[in-house]
């Protein structure tokens, strides 16, 4: 029997499940191997028991939670699909007195059903068993990460920094426009394409594990800028961690 | 006898939504449209923010939009700042608008409303019977897919987009490839087209104030005035002054109308106050799909839609012809100006208008954002549509009922992503 996959999305933008449906001709090939059994956006059938579970966007409400719950109960592996559902993603940017500041412009009340809990990435509710990184997801990763649990082998994420990607790309150095890049501490596996864009990183990938701070303290120094400066751009997508 | 056709959590549309229909007596005795998509408060989460992060968060607000919010929100803040955009930066921008419709109108015909008329749950059902058809549907998106890549160097959410133009530029190589690729795609669009017109689109009118924005000689995209079905010609600012955003007693969905009450945005407004500027192919599949400017079935969205395609293919492959004549410079380096202010733009997102509007303090921080969203302005249509029909689809079984009226919803392709980025819902528990 074909392994059975579904997804499922709580608060963010669908843009992960969206780059899992692009990955086009590939869909095709993983479609001869597993069954997409749930997948509300494209779908309107529902089983009972998965395989594996992925899951974008972030928990925000108790409705949330049993929903997630449910998912995890019925599914053998769950996964984590993107910033969001990692660890928060931006849904966490504003602060919670913004929000509140926010709800008496727009509707004049703070009435108990306007409310809603701070976002929470999926593990703070449940059990998650395998976390893919980014805003939006990297779909070469997806495949790789599904690959590996068809194969019943751990899925491993890069252990080095889109630095490393993007010198091996020879790409033009941000911090030499005067930018500040995440590039040397955020988790490769994106072929730094922000950088290629000629953007910088903004670390949406989230930290490396056993990030060298040394040689990027140095790289700060030499550019003018202070941690808090990095720790400021840091915060964008994973404020998450700080919870 | 009382009875609740309830539908939760519809399929096959961006976002959560369960709609609700109260009988009683063989009558309807309400019918609600319920947003569940929680929401996300975007607006708290741009502020203070510095002009050139605004863009990259904004744009996730969603997925399926995220260029046209990039646009919207790049556009805003060089209004705010004072920055001019290069014109064939502005030429670039319009492509890549183009190639996010057409991902957004293929993946919404071929694989959230198709099973509505080829009565199947899902288009994974024609895996293995009509793979012909699901891989015709990949292959289109691909191409699409391919003009977000090759001009914004991603799919979802681009990362070549920046103020004053962009700060990486495709290569020249890439477009004429491109471009052979938008060539290849006519046997596809050609069968799109027939399968699409042998589908039995049902007879229903409900006339409606249709909304877009009015781009001098062009089909509009980015632009700095409105029109409308009921003769408005106003500007994006004075057109923006008069909408009004209300909360509705059943949820608290905010909706939008005007003085004249609701209206509807997105690719039937375009086509309909646009018609005169869509390709000569585009307008000979109107004409095969028994659609002219006149209809006032909110059916035809479906149709609207894939005129859309036909019309965006063909203006891609004339922009990249344009792009190929004149070289420019990437906008990486531009100075940036100092102090604040305030700008406000619009651009024809895939499900319509989507409106944009910032003030920036001296230091260049955002002091307040505001953003209209195309699924907020057709809310309070969709519902009308569905109080409209619903007195004439009572004798059919539930079963059937529910299956028209998901068919209605999704011929709007609603983005509750979108609509719910502040939005705050009431949910009303099963009882």
């Amino acid at each position: 029997m074909k392994t059975r996959i579904g997804f499922f999305d709580f608060t963010g933008c669908e843009g992960c499940q969206l780059t899992v449906m692009n990955l086009d001709n590939d869909l095709l090939k993983i479609l001869q191997l597993v069954e997409v059994v749930e997948f509300r956006e494209l779908m309107s059938e529902e089983v009972t028991k998965l395989d594996i579970a992925f899951i974008e966007g972030s928990i925000t409400r108790q409705q949330d939670r049993d929903r997630l719950q449910t998912i995890r109960e019925r599914s053998r592996i769950l996964v984590a699909l993107g910033a969001c559902a990692e660890n928060g993603g931006v849904n966490l940017l504003a602060s919670e007195k913004a929000v509140a500041e926010l709800r008496r412009t727009i509707y004049a009340s703070d009435a108990a059903h306007l409310l809603t809990d701070k976002p929470l990435p999926l593990h703070k509710v449940v059990t998650v068993d395998y976390s893919i990184p980014g805003c939006p997801i990297d779909g070469s990763e997806f495949l790789a990460v599904l690959q590996a649990l068809l194969l019943e082998r751990e899925p491993d994420l890069p252990q080095f920094a889109v630095c490393v990607e993007c010198k091996l790309a020879e790409f033009p150095c941000s911090f030499d426009f005067g930018e500040i890049c995440l590039g040397p501490v955020t988790r490769a596996g994106c072929h730094a394409i922000c950088i290629e864009g000629g953007d910088r990183c903004r670390g949406c990938r989230g930290l490396v594990d056993n990030p060298r701070t040394t040689p990027y303290h140095r790289i700060l120094e030499e550019h003018g800028l202070t941690v808090q400066e990095i720790l400021d751009q840091y915060r964008t997508f994973n404020i998450g961690d700080e919870i | 006898m009382s009875k609740k056709i309830k539908l939760n959590h519809l399929t096959r549309i961006e976002g959560h939504a369960h709609l609700i229909i109260d009988k009683k007596a063989g009558k309807i005795e309400s019918c609600r449209l319920e947003v569940v998509e929680s929401p996300r408060f975007f607006e708290a989460l741009l502020k203070g923010r510095h002009f050139s992060d605004i863009a990259p968060i904004v744009a996730r607000v969603c997925g399926v939009c995220s260029i046209s919010h990039t646009m919207a929100s790049l556009m805003a803040t060089e209004k705010a700042l004072g920055i001019e955009p290069d014109p064939r930066a502005q030429l670039l921008r319009r492509l890549l608008s183009q190639g996010e419709i057409l991902q957004s109108h293929l993946l919404q015909l071929y694989f959230m409303a198709a099973p509505d008329y080829l009565g199947i749950p899902s288009i994974f059902q024609l895996l293995n019977q009509r793979s012909d058809l699901f891989s015709r549907a990949l292959r289109l998106r691909r191409t699409a897919n391919r003009i977000c890549e090759v001009v914004g160097g991603r799919a979802v959410h681009p990362v070549t987009t920046t103020l004053g133009g962009f700060s990486a530029l495709p290569e020249a190589s890439d477009l004429k490839q491109l471009r052979q690729e938008l060539v290849d795609t006519l046997p596809d669009l050609e069968a799109t087209v027939e399968l699409f017109a042998d589908f039995n689109f049902p007879n229903f009118e409900r006339t409606a104030e249709q909304v877009c924005l009015d781009q001098s000689g062009q089909y509009p995209l980015h632009a700095e005035r409105v029109i409308s079905s009921c003769g408005i010609k106003q500007s994006v600012a004075q057109f923006k002054s008069t909408i009004d955003e209300y909360i509705v007693p059943h949820s608290t969905a905010k909706m939008a109308r005007t003085e004249r009450g609701h209206y509807c945005v997105g690719p039937l407004a375009r086509v309909k106050n646009s018609f005169e500027h869509l390709s000569p192919m585009a307008r000979k599949v109107a004409d095969a799909l028994q659609m002219n400017a006149a209809t006032s079935n909110p059916f035809h969205g479906l149709k609207a839609r894939l005129i859309e395609v036909i019309h965006f293919i063909e203006e891609a492959i004339h922009a990249i012809d344009a792009l190929l004549l004149h070289s420019f410079a990437s906008a990486r380096s531009t100075a940036m100006p100092k102090g604040g202010g305030e700008g406000i733009a619009a651009v024809e997102a895939p499900r319509g208008l989507l409106f944009h509007s910032y003030s920036y303090d001296q230091n260049g921080l955002l002091e307040s954002a505001d953003c209209i969203i195309p699924t907020a302005q057709n809310l309070a249509s969709i519902e009308a549509d569905i109080t409209t029909l619903l007195p004439h689809l009572l004798d059919l079984p539930d079963e059937q009922i529910k299956q028209r009226l998901e068919a209605l919803i999704r011929a709007y392709d609603p983005c509750l992503s979108c609509a719910t980025h502040q939005l705050q819902i009431a949910i009303k528990e099963e009882s």
